[in-house]
């Protein structure tokens, strides 16, 4: 119970259930049906923005591979959409339409155990999570830090991208996954069934802030800010460094995996492209446009980016790119601590304002 | 190759129209008239018959009218006569003099060609062109008459090796007269045919070569012959050998030029990342701008043959400026705070990109080769340096020494090695260490505009080029060491040149990502890179 009180004051923990049942019933009280699966992707990106804020707002850890593991849980649940439909796909076959078109006979020895939701959702997690610990393990290890961590986090990606990119690879290749038809038996164009995914992502959203708000509330979280801080310090305390990464790490990489295998149902394609390095540094720049080492700022950011990139690309397409490179000069130049860094200012100015205006009747 | 038997065609007409055969007389010439005369005639046996005709005469000036006859260029006029029609200009020529005819005797009429009567005129007409006076000319009949292989052809091939002066020539003639012998029934000539072949190395002689050391299904050979067998099983290998080491030495020079491109935008690296300790993500866009630079001087230049030397120091300046303003500009703000300014420059490269989007298309442009560039060394069969390529290399060779030298000899790069080691110090010592830095950065971008003009020659010139480069850039000067030249020239080496040894072997991804792993491992040995010196960033 007390541990509850440190997460969140009382007060804070009922805005977190009012905003949170809100969120999760806004397509019952009147957003429009066509909007159900945009809002969901934002709730996904969400996710993912805790998880990067985790790394890189906590843990000082500037990883430009989160978009990797995002698709990562997109690939392992675009797996599992694609095998619950066997039999049904452009070619009547038992494999999937891309294996038909490549002439393979059989699944390739990865693709099996996919049929099972269950074992797909685990994946989607496990896959990011071993992975970042094994790189995390060797990284970590040897003391690569900062930028070169950042680096050769996106060497990573670039390599796995130009992977997956490749049709012997299994997944599709430069299509990727896509022509979903149902999930769980439930068909994907249905209304309910968007609802639905979309109501799973706000809870997992919601779990997942709570989630991050323990991890960082606890012992090992205010290690991991000492860590960040002054590293050298904090090991001379006696406080293994590598431990505490290698955790914040892995587990920033499985909900960014989870939040992967919320996105594919909700959008219906999963391609290479969605793990593209660029893709992981506009992960970064939702973290640092909401506030780093603040986790509603991480999940405001994530929308006001993604919900802008969203309006921009429609309405004026060329001006996106200019808006998004501006965003990353002006928010390292004058925004360190980002938008939520504004709040206490604001609240100072106000406060200033104020005593001014009460100044002469005193 | 197309192009090149057009070109050989051309100049065996030219050759012809300028200078006649001395020994033509009168009398020839209205035999040699008649016999193409008879290629228009309208039954395959006439059209055959008039081939052997201008076999028999061995008169040149049939060349190119036999030759448009297998092109399918050749006409029967209204008047009955055959005619060669010119696709390019779309005239209509005369078929010995080659001269135009005007008007041209329309309707026109196609000769039907079937493939009997090709196999007929190809090798006569390989046979003529073999007494051409122009040596390309001869070169591609020599190779024509080699595919066909028949053992009269032969006798033809030893004659005109006889008088042939030119050393490919005869290199080829020597390869088609084997191709001819190993078609008879002598062993000792098969055998000779074989070592020849095997000397050559080449491999258009593979199926053959196969079917010689090839068993039957009971096992027993299928050459009954077995000293030609054993032949045949040596000069196999020696093609084979000969294929690997061009392979490798095609490995090699893909894997130098790419060493070289990546040593270019390294180099730039080394001094913004290494010396001032910036994360420079904008750094590939300056290759992208360099290589925009070399385009925009052609355009204005309307490809004039030395635009490239003129883009050399334009592409140097425009990009150092922009390189310089871009430090003063943002970078200088961020020092101390590597993980934003990789931010921000990030933000800074999109801007570009867009830019040079919105300027010159999302498509890529076409950078050409000026001539004097164009073409190759050809060190042997199947393995040619192009001397785009080659410059290349050279170029960074040039490029590193003067940055080596500018940094080691003169005031400015005593005063950056003051900087780096310790600002404040170098500050007191009267040192202007904020012009230092922006010259710097300014010199690290121009050094990439000048990768950005060598890879304008090498490939495609489009926005997203930098990218491409910049990962493996990072992974340079990561393993070289921060902050030393000498070892960022050789990571750029190594790593140049293992992607593309490796990439033969495994494909272009697996190679990527082995040399991922490895980096990766070899981090874990010695995280200061091979050359280690302590910068401004605490490694």
């Amino acid at each position: 119970m007390s541990r509850l009180k440190e997460i969140h004051g009382p007060r804070a923990w009922v805005v977190v259930g009012v905003v949170g049942l809100s969120l999760a019933l806004l397509p019952f009280f009147g957003l429009p049906a066509h909007l159900v699966p945009l809002f969901g992707k934002f709730l996904c990106f969400g996710i993912a923005a805790l998880a990067m804020d985790l790394v890189w707002g906590y843990g000082g850890i500037l990883s430009l591979g989160h978009g990797l593991f995002f698709a990562l849980g997109g690939y392992g649940m675009g797996m599992y959409l694609m095998r619950s439909i066997e039999g049904e796909g452009v070619y009547r076959s038992a494999l999937p339409d891309f294996m038909v078109f490549l002439d393979w006979k059989q699944l390739p020895w990865y693709w099996h155990g996919f049929e099972h939701f269950g074992f797909a959702v685990a994946m989607a997690v496990l896959v990011p999570g071993v992975l970042a610990l094994v790189f995390g393990w060797f990284a970590f290890r040897s003391r690569i830090r900062g930028v070169y961590f950042s680096i050769v986090t996106q060497a990573l990606t670039y390599a796995a991208t130009l992977l997956f990119f490749q049709n012997a690879a299994g997944f599709g290749g430069n299509n990727g996954l896509t022509d979903f038809k149902r999930i769980l038996g439930w068909p994907l164009h249905d209304p309910g069934t968007r609802a639905a995914l979309y109501v799973a992502s706000a809870i997992a959203l919601v779990a997942t802030y709570i989630l991050c708000r323990y991890v960082v509330t606890s012992r090992l979280g205010r290690v991991l800010t000492a860590v960040r801080d002054a590293e050298l310090k904090t090991r001379f305390c006696g406080y293994e460094s590598t431990h505490y990464k290698l955790f914040v790490w892995t587990l920033s990489a499985m909900l960014c995996g989870l939040a992967g295998a919320l996105y594919v149902p909700q959008v219906g394609i999963i391609n290479p492209s969605e793990m593209q390095p660029a893709n992981s540094i506009e992960m970064a720049i939702w973290v640092a446009v909401g506030g780093r080492g603040s986790l509603v700022g991480a999940v405001i950011g994530a929308w006001i980016v993604a919900g802008g990139k969203s309006w921009l690309t429609n309405t004026i397409p060329s001006a996106w790119l200019y808006v998004l490179g501006g965003l990353f000069v002006v928010v390292t130049l004058f925004l360190p601590r980002g938008l939520v860094g504004l709040i206490p200012k604001l609240r100072l100015a106000l406060a200033a304002v104020l005593r001014r205006r009460a100044g002469p009747a005193v | 190759m197309r192009t090149a038997i057009e070109l050989a065609v051309f100049v065996g007409m030219a050759a012809t129209i300028v200078c006649p055969p001395a020994h033509a007389g009168p009398v020839e010439d209205a035999a040699v008239a008649n016999a193409i005369d008879g290629l228009a005639a309208s039954s395959d046996e006439t059209i055959e018959e008039s081939i052997r005709k201008l076999s028999a005469l061995d008169d040149p000036r049939a060349i190119p009218a036999l030759d448009a006859l297998c092109d399918d260029r050749l006409r029967i006029g209204a008047d009955g006569h055959p005619y060669i029609w010119d696709s390019k200009t779309r005239d209509v020529r005369h078929p010995v003099s080659g001269a135009v005819v005007s008007p041209a005797p329309r309707p026109l009429k196609e000769v039907e060609v079937g493939n009997e009567i090709r196999r007929v005129a190809l090798p006569v007409l390989a046979r003529l062109q073999l007494g051409s006076p122009a040596a390309a000319v001869r070169l591609a009949a020599a190779e024509e008459l080699s595919k066909s292989g028949s053992a009269d052809a032969a006798a033809l091939l030893h004659r005109a090796k006889a008088r042939e002066k030119d050393g490919g020539v005869r290199e080829a003639l020597a390869l088609a007269i084997a191709r001819a012998d190993l078609t008879g029934t002598d062993p000792a000539k098969r055998v000779a045919a074989l070592e020849v072949i095997g000397r050559s190395g080449n491999d258009g002689f593979l199926s053959e070569l196969q079917r010689l050391t090839a068993k039957n299904a009971d096992g027993t050979p299928v050459e009954p012959d077995a000293r030609v067998a054993a032949a045949a099983t040596r000069a196999m290998e020696s093609v084979k050998s000969h294929q690997r080491l061009v392979g490798f030495g095609g490995s090699l020079l893909h894997g130098l030029s790419l060493a070289s491109v990546l040593l270019f935008v390294a180099l730039g690296l080394a001094i913004t990342f290494g010396l001032l300790g910036v994360i420079n993500m904008a750094h590939g866009e300056m290759l992208m701008l360099g290589a925009y630079a070399t385009y925009t001087v052609q355009t204005v230049l309307h490809g004039h043959r030395f635009y490239l030397l003129a883009a050399i120091p334009i592409a140097f300046l425009a990009t150092g400026a922009i390189g310089a303003a871009l430090e003063r500009g943002v970078i200088r703000h961020l020092y101390g705070r590597p993980l934003e300014t990789l931010l921000a420059t990030w933000g800074i490269s999109l801007g570009l990109i867009q830019t040079v989007r919105l300027m010159f298309g999302a498509q890529n442009v076409a950078v050409a080769n000026p001539d004097w560039l164009a073409g190759g060394l050809e060190i042997t069969h199947g393995l040619v340096l192009p001397w785009s390529r080659i410059a290349v290399v050279g170029f960074v060779i040039l490029v590193a020494a003067g940055v080596w030298f500018i940094l080691q000899k003169t005031r400015f790069g005593l005063q950056v090695r003051a900087v780096t080691q310790n600002r404040g110090m170098a500050a007191c010592l009267g040192i202007r260490t904020k012009r230092v830095d922006a010259l710097m950065f300014g010199l690290g971008s121009g050094i990439a505009g000048l990768g950005g003009v060598a890879l304008s020659q090498l490939g495609n010139v489009g926005p997203e080029l930098g990218q491409n480069y910049i990962i493996d850039a990072f992974m340079v000067v990561v393993v070289g060491g921060v902050g030393r030249l000498t070892g960022a020239v050789a990571a750029a080496l190594g790593l140049g040149i293992i992607n593309k040894l490796i990439e033969p072997a495994a494909g272009a991804v697996t190679g990527k990502i082995v040399v991922l792993v490895v980096i990766i491992l070899f981090i874990q040995r010695r995280p200061q890179g091979l050359f280690a010196l302590r910068g401004r960033v605490e490694a």
